[in-house]
């Protein structure tokens, strides 16, 4: 089986129906010490060597637990954070592809009215002393793009397309309940008309009625608007619910992408096997049935992680002598079914 | 039928805040059993906390205060309790675990030193056996190298280990009643299934009845064998787990369970999602507090209050007026139908 | 059952549940209002605008001139008489008249105040903007630098250059012994706390996800700091300008009651009160009750407007919508 599998290939052009692609994606966050002289004296490697590839108009889901680097692979796609190293090809409509971490100032002032982001914190993603329409109305603001009477015309119609009140423009955020919030930055990160959208944990801070509604929100959106999503969680049965395609990280790694279904259905990676089967399922009949695969320890930190396989020292099938050394790579086991491990397995975890 | 270990009559907890009275406990009823796992599920400003802080007598005033009501604990009102008597309650017969474990825990001192405390302050006993107990207490909730782990402080440990700690005190002087408040929250999943089970398990070997509150049915679904739903203050429906979650009778737990995308279903239709936005405590809607947001809401439904009464099969209680003529099963079957 | 309409459509029953639709309010209204329902705050408004005006205003109004002694009918001077018709707040001990002191003094007081504070608040706000804003060298030697100037002990440092100062030559004479040169010392020994302040606000606002969500809609470092963190940090700015202001005025007292401060004859309410506390022992209570009073009141309404705005500045404070 080895021998068939293909690596993945971090050298190719981006391809016509791939809006995004990130190869080899590295961020570290150097750890310092002293005052004034500060010296390095290691790093966190948030990111470690990630490569993954968005096709237009799908939902890319990418799942971890905190601290496996999900959104930091985020920001440094969007470049709020500087990435270390690694490409960020962007490839809009009709235009050539950009390289994210190297574009200069005015590409990347210019990509920032393609690309957006939708943040966790609906209160903390608002500026409290700015109104609803300055909040809405600033990316084009930000651009210049039509007149003040223009950009409330448009703030209204985002509001009303966003399930909110187009009267709700002079009101500060904290008038709003959570879901509302939300709604408010959607309708924020909608003013350009973006074609690609980081959803950084969009629900996870909602309850789980007002989860609902946006999720809905957010998928009516992507069909009238054919917006193409990054879509970053915590929580498995959302993601499986949005996304096309699925990729679980680990410690900075991404250890298995494939199809949802295939994802859920079919998980071959080790890792994967276990946060399935440890997900709690609303469902008391299914529950009684399941057999959890309980983890050992906790997450290595990311400032000195595990040698060869991240995961090797959690993983229950480990093999000395292998895992510990041989860092294995994301191999193609099955038709766009990615797993990064030495000894995968199909297991069906529900 | 034997004596129930706790049983809360007609409680009602509010809290005076500069807009108006906020009614976060209005007026609810429910008993629990020796060794019972009772799930207490809601979304934020249900109630549900406050129903834990009110049991625990952790509701200060003059912010918060118990109006009405009374919650009898082996036989005697705790709200009769003097604040002496109270404390060797609390941790002793009653265990609490929070959320954050960070908060919980006084940095500045050791786990050792802590569990200790628990434990000298609720069972007569001298240094060395509270250590030895201390000890096995750690052993127990499968940290590793328990003799070291005394020794260190609260941020030299993660959160699932501080959460482990948290349960080992709880459970360090036997209680009869375990109340967790969101205790896997703030952890990750792969972590969450570990404390739950391990909490669980400890529980049931100490026969310690469990309350768990939280916000995950998924949680509620897999650990317990009574829920009840709280809604804007009140419990709007309760059952066996089995009831609850295969025959609704409530709207809001119906919409509730919609809302819910699942995990193992290879199909993934569109979620029912609940309109609207959850109640203003200050404010209550007439009637009903569920109505505004109600997709079968009638007019009876604004004019009078709707009791928790017997709904669906036997033991299950819904506090809707339509619960009986609804047939909302059967509504969540054509949907997976048509989808 | 399912909700199958559109978001608009749904909008309606939204408004009806949460009783949200209301009549557009513009900022400045709202700051108003808040403003207004802060009684304390108008009322030290009121009360700081009549001292402004008074002490503007004072050349084209009936006062005495506050250096020139008051002579009765036989040319004696009135030493030390007791408040009454005419001589309202009385006299001093060389015989000038107390209530045109106080209100003369009240311009150097007022002048240094005011000074001071401006200079802090624009120093402070500066530095420690910059610093907070623009990690590692930059902020690291704003901050020791800051360090340094807090490091000084104010009133040693104050007496020493205050005397030093009349004496260069280079410098115009109002900076050497007006009001104006004290309140520059002052502003200059007294930005370093604030400057320590908003940097620690930066610090923690420039981690914001608002900040974030700025940054990704493409907004540059100006757009960022005077839309998003500035505005955010305005609370502990207008706390500790304020009491910087009332700090000026008491220290500006301090220095002349050691001596040190604006130079007699002219008045200042530090200069009315160290004298007047002296001769207060005496019996003659009026000479340092009037010109003490009016220091008070003066710093302690300039804290409460301070409060008023930072309150009336903030729309998170709960507000009536009618």
């Amino acid at each position: 089986m080895t021998e068939v599998a293909s690596t993945y290939d971090t050298t190719a052009e981006i391809s016509d129906d791939h809006i995004l692609r990130v190869d080899n994606l590295v961020k570290e966050f150097p750890i310092t010490r002293g005052v004034f002289f500060k010296k390095q004296v290691g790093a966190v490697h948030a990111v470690a060597d990630v490569s993954f590839y968005v096709k237009r108009g799908e939902t890319l889901g990418l799942v971890g637990e905190s601290g496996c680097g999900k959104s930091t692979t985020a920001r440094s796609i969007l470049r709020l954070l500087e990435p270390t190293s690694g490409d960020v090809w962007f490839n809009p409509e009709g235009g050539d592809p950009v390289n994210i971490p190297t574009a200069n100032k005015e590409t990347l002032r210019n990509l920032r009215r393609e690309l957006q982001i939708i943040f966790q914190d609906p209160y903390a993603s608002l500026n409290p002393r700015m109104t609803v329409a300055s909040i809405v109305a600033e990316p084009m603001t930000v651009h210049n793009v039509g007149t003040k009477q223009d950009r409330l015309d448009r703030v209204k119609e985002l509001l009303k397309v966003v399930g909110l009140s187009p009267e709700h423009t002079n009101r500060y955020p904290h008038e709003f309940s959570g879901g509302q919030r939300q709604r408010i930055g959607v309708a924020r990160a909608l003013a350009l008309n973006p074609s690609f959208m980081v959803l950084d944990e969009p629900v996870s801070a909602l309850d789980v009625s007002i989860q609902a509604q946006v999720l809905n929100l957010l998928q009516d959106l992507q069909e009238e608007l054919g917006l193409t999503y990054l879509f970053i969680a915590h929580d498995l049965s959302v993601v499986r619910h949005i996304s096309d395609r699925v990729a679980v990280m680990y410690l900075g790694r991404i250890v298995e992408l494939a199809d949802r279904n295939a994802l859920y259905e079919e998980p071959m990676h080790p890792y994967t096997h276990a946060l399935l089967s440890a997900v709690p399922i609303p469902d008391p009949e299914v529950e009684s049935n399941r057999v959890r695969i309980i983890l050992e320890g906790d997450i290595p930190s990311p400032a000195n992680p595990p040698s060869g396989c991240r995961f090797h020292t959690r993983c229950p099938k480990a093999v000395e002598g292998v895992c510990d050394t041989d860092d294995p790579q994301l191999r193609e086991l099955a038709e766009e079914h990615w797993v990064a491990c030495h000894y995968p397995e199909v297991r069906k975890v529900f | 039928m034997a004596e129930p270990l706790l049983e809360v009559n007609d409680l009602r907890t509010y809290f005076s805040t500069e807009e108006g009275i906020v009614r976060a406990v209005d007026g609810i009823s429910f008993t629990l059993d020796r060794q019972e796992r009772l799930g207490i599920v809601g979304e934020s400003g249900s109630g549900k906390s406050v129903t834990a802080m009110s049991i625990m007598r952790l509701i200060e005033p003059p912010a918060g205060e118990v109006v009405t009501g009374t919650i009898t604990f082996k036989g005697r009102n705790l709200l009769e309790y003097d604040e002496a008597d109270m404390q060797d309650i609390r941790g002793g017969q009653i265990a609490m675990i929070f959320q954050d474990p960070m908060t919980a825990l006084n940095p500045v001192y050791t786990i050792g030193d802590q569990l200790m405390e628990t434990i000298m302050l609720h069972q007569k006993v001298s240094r060395k056996e509270a250590y030895d107990i201390a000890l096995t207490a750690i052993e127990d909730v499968q940290i590793p190298g328990a003799k070291s782990r005394m020794e260190t402080y609260p941020h030299e440990l993660s959160g699932g280990m501080r959460q482990r700690i948290m349960i080992a005190m709880g459970l360090s002087c036997n209680p009869d009643l375990l109340i967790a408040d969101e205790p896997t929250t703030a952890l990750d999943v792969t972590t969450q299934a570990q404390i739950m089970d391990l909490m669980l398990h400890l529980a049931d070997e100490r026969g310690t009845a469990v309350m768990l509150i939280t916000h995950d049915l998924g949680v509620v679904a897999g650990f317990c064998d009574n829920v009840q739903v709280m809604y804007g203050g009140g419990i709007v429906e309760k059952g066996t787990v089995g009831q609850l979650f295969a025959n609704p009778q409530h709207p809001y737990t119906w919409g509730l369970l919609g809302s819910l995308a699942r995990m193992d279903e290879e199909e993934q239709h569109r979620l029912r999602s609940v309109r609207g936005a959850p109640p203003s405590l200050i404010n209550l809607p007439s009637g009903c507090r569920f109505r505004p947001r109600c997709d079968f809401a009638v007019d009876v439904c604004a004019q009078a209050f709707p009791l928790l009464r017997d709904s669906g099969e036997p033991g299950q209680e819904s506090a809707c007026h339509r619960a009986n003529e609804l047939d909302l099963k059967s509504i969540v079957q054509e949907e997976e139908v048509t989808a | 059952m399912t909700d199958t309409r559109g978001a608009g459509e749904r909008l309606e029953e939204l408004d009806a549940v949460e009783g949200l639709a209301v009549e557009p309010i513009t900022q400045w209204d709202l700051f108003w209002t808040r403003l207004r329902r802060h009684r304390l705050a108008m009322v030290a408004a009121g009360v700081l605008t009549f001292m402004v005006l008074l002490v503007v205003l004072a050349p084209l109004l009936p006062f005495e001139d506050p250096t020139q002694r008051l002579l009765d009918d036989t040319g004696r001077t009135l030493r030390n008489i007791g408040p009454r018709g005419g001589i309202l707040f009385g006299t001093d001990e060389l015989g000038r008249d107390v209530l045109s002191r106080v209100v003369y003094g009240g311009r150097a007081s007022l002048i240094v105040g005011g000074v001071t504070g401006a200079l802090v608040c624009t120093m402070g706000t500066l530095v420690g903007s910059i610093a907070g804003y623009y990690p590692g060298p930059v902020d690291q030697s704003l901050m020791r630098f800051t360090d340094l100037v807090l490091g000084l002990p104010l009133l040693p440092v104050a007496i020493v250059v205050g005397r030093i100062l009349p004496d260069v030559e280079w410098l115009p004479s109002w900076v050497g012994d007006g009001p104006i040169g004290i309140a520059l010392l002052l502003g200059f020994l007294s930005w370093g706390g604030l400057a320590r302040i908003v940097r620690a606000e930066f610090l923690s606002l420039r981690e914001k996800e608002f900040v974030e969500a700025a940054r990704a809609a493409g907004a540059n470092d100006r757009r960022i700091v005077f839309r998003h963190i500035l505005p955010n940090a305005i609370s502990p700015i207008i706390v500790q300008t304020t009491l910087i202001v009332g700090i000026a005025i008491i220290v500006e007292a301090a220095l002349s009651f050691l001596g040190f401060g604006i130079p007699p004859p002219t008045p200042t309410w530090g200069g009315i009160v160290s004298e007047g506390g002296r001769i207060a022992v005496r019996g003659f209570w009026w000479q340092l009750v009037f010109g003490g009073t009016a220091l008070v009141v003066t710093v302690l309404s300039i804290n409460f407007l301070g409060d008023g705005l930072r309150d009336a500045l903030d729309p998170t404070q709960t507000i009536e919508r009618k």
